[in-house]
């Protein structure tokens, strides 16, 4: 096989590998992030709901996903075909740029488990297993792949006619994933005792575990968005980790002023809302726009997590707070911070571009948000006619954890270095196999 | 017999254990426990939400000793468990009928 002579860069091609693998970490890491984020009951329910995906989108990505999203454009940028359906024309030989396509198949596919995963967190403690199962899928083909043809895909009319900009991924992953978390919150309604119970966290050094996965997959997200080992990925990291530290510390700013205390979650919560605001903007700002879209990220998205409370919709991990408004942040600020030393051409208004792509920005931003959201909330309502997506009211109350999995997380209700009361050597289920 | 129990604020546990060494009680037990009185709870702040938590953690001392013990080790308990702060605990003192040493079958007081 002669690599060079297909234009397969071996460099290019190393980086991708190694920022698929990145990437894919990131849901494992969104995993923990939002496991201990959740109640005790049901952490086990919320790790589920992450990992499962990572299944469920890979399987409809090979099948369908792919080749619609990124296949050759059939109505006016809207959507791509099914000549590679099942990922059929594709072989080791295959090209896209200068890696191997199958690699920038499955690079893309990593992006869509994540968004996936990532609407979870808005419905996190009260949504039945076996509805999330039917969801993920469909909604993969529904909302994430044509809106990943929009963006990124042959044609797509956000990218190619619009003239919008989004390097690693603002519109169909944060702004997706936002709109149809709260899309689905409406449909299933608060978890009981919303505005009511102390909803604590109940594992926070878990949830900057997942935090800190989730910002060394960013690097792989970011970074390899670039799709080369290149000047333009590096200014990519750089930006990535500068916006991230920003938004941490803007969000612990808001804290000590609102609340007297700067918290764990808080710089968590920051971090992730200043790299979520970097993923649209990380390869078109310079590093004084990385910086600012941190930080404002870090500032608005700390007051947007209060907004369910005002508004009464229980987007219990804050997807709409720090995914939605941080991607809005991210995506309408490449209109002001853009430098055509990234861009290549396009320059935003700081830097004497006028308001055209600011314009531009909000147009892409309106669009796919209305239909993330509008197409969630149908597909949401239909799969709670047909198979109930709330989960009973005795599960929640009990915990999904032992309800649905018949699993818990911790050990408790234990006297004495931490065995069982009554524990014997021989493993209960077993004993209870005997015994009926 | 009297027992003794004392909630105390955990961190005074040693010097509660120390204390009660030194005047020659030799055991007792400590249980978690939670509750409030005049301190009430606390205020936590998760992503800018409060929750108001009521119960604080504390410690639940039982000790059984002897009539004539009871008070030397009710003012060894207050002492070492003070900190002159809300939030320091209470003692209290109930009768005792019978004790018994599981190991040997002892009763009453040879078996403190």
């Amino acid at each position: 096989m002669s690599f060079a002579a297909q234009g397969i860069d071996t460099g290019d091609t190393a980086w991708l590998l190694a920022a698929t693998a990145l990437v894919l970490l990131m849901t494992p890491g969104l995993a923990l992030f939002y496991g201990g984020m959740v109640r005790t009951k049901s952490v086990l329910n919320m790790l589920m709901m992450s990992f499962v995906s990572i299944a469920l989108v890979t399987v409809v990505w090979l099948a369908a996903g792919y080749s619609l999203a990124f296949g050759d454009d059939t109505f006016g940028g809207l959507i791509g075909d099914l000549k590679h359906a099942g990922m059929s024309g594709l072989g080791p030989d295959s090209v896209h740029g200068t890696v191997p396509t199958l690699l920038f198949a499955t690079f893309q596919l990593t992006f869509a488990i994540i968004t996936a995963a990532l609407i979870s967190g808005a419905i996190a403690d009260r949504a039945k297993f076996g509805a999330w199962l039917v969801f993920v899928p469909v909604w993969a083909l529904l909302v994430y792949v044509p809106v990943a043809h929009w963006v990124w895909g042959p044609g797509g009319w956000v990218l190619d006619t619009l003239g919008a900009l989004d390097f690693a991924g603002g519109l169909p992953v944060e702004i997706t994933s936002g709109a149809s978390g709260l899309a689905l919150a409406l449909v299933l309604g608060p978890r009981l005792g919303f505005k009511k119970d102390a909803m604590r966290p109940h594992n926070l050094p878990m949830v900057i575990l997942g935090a800190g996965l989730l910002w060394f997959g960013w690097f792989g997200f970011n970074a390899g968005s670039a799709l080369g080992a290149n000047g333009l990925a590096a200014a990519a990291f750089l930006n990535t980790l500068a916006a991230g530290c920003t938004g941490l510390l803007g969000w612990l700013f808001v804290e000590q002023k609102r609340d007297g205390h700067p918290t764990t979650l808080g710089a968590a919560s920051g971090a992730v809302a200043g790299l979520v605001a970097i993923t649209p903007s990380c390869g078109s700002v310079s590093l004084l726009g990385a910086l600012v879209v941190g930080l404002a990220a870090g500032v608005v998205c700390s007051y947007a997590v209060g907004w369910k409370f005002k508004l009464n919709y229980d987007d219990s991990l804050d997807v709409v707070g720090v995914h939605l408004v941080g991607g809005v942040i991210g995506t309408l600020l490449i209109g002001v911070f853009a430098v055509k030393e990234m861009t290549g051409g396009t320059e935003g208004l700081l830097y004497g571009g006028g308001l055209a792509q600011l314009g531009k920005q909000l147009v892409a931003v309106v669009a796919v948000g209305a239909y993330a959201f509008l197409v969630t909330y149908g597909l949401g309502k239909l799969i709670d006619k047909v198979l109930g997506f709330r989960a009973d009211e005795e599960h929640e109350h009990t915990g999904l954890d032992l309800t649905v999995h018949a699993e818990t997380a911790y050990d408790h209700g234990v006297l004495g270095h931490g065995a069982p009361v009554g524990a014997s050597s021989v493993p209960s289920a077993q004993k209870v196999k005997t015994q009926a | 017999m009297k027992l003794i129990t004392a909630i105390v604020k955990p961190y005074r546990l040693d010097e509660v254990k120390t204390a009660l060494q030194e005047i020659g009680v030799h055991g007792l037990t400590a249980t978690e426990a939670s509750g409030y009185g005049r301190q009430r709870g606390h205020t936590e702040v998760y992503r800018g939400a409060e929750y108001q938590v009521d119960l604080v953690p504390k410690v639940r001392i039982e000790v059984v000793v002897d009539d004539a013990d009871a008070d030397p080790v009710i003012d060894a308990i207050v002492r070492a468990a003070r900190t002159g702060k809300i939030g320091d605990g209470k003692v209290w003192a109930l009768p005792v009928e019978t004790v018994v040493r599981v190991r040997t079958g002892e009763r009453g007081p040879d078996a403190l």
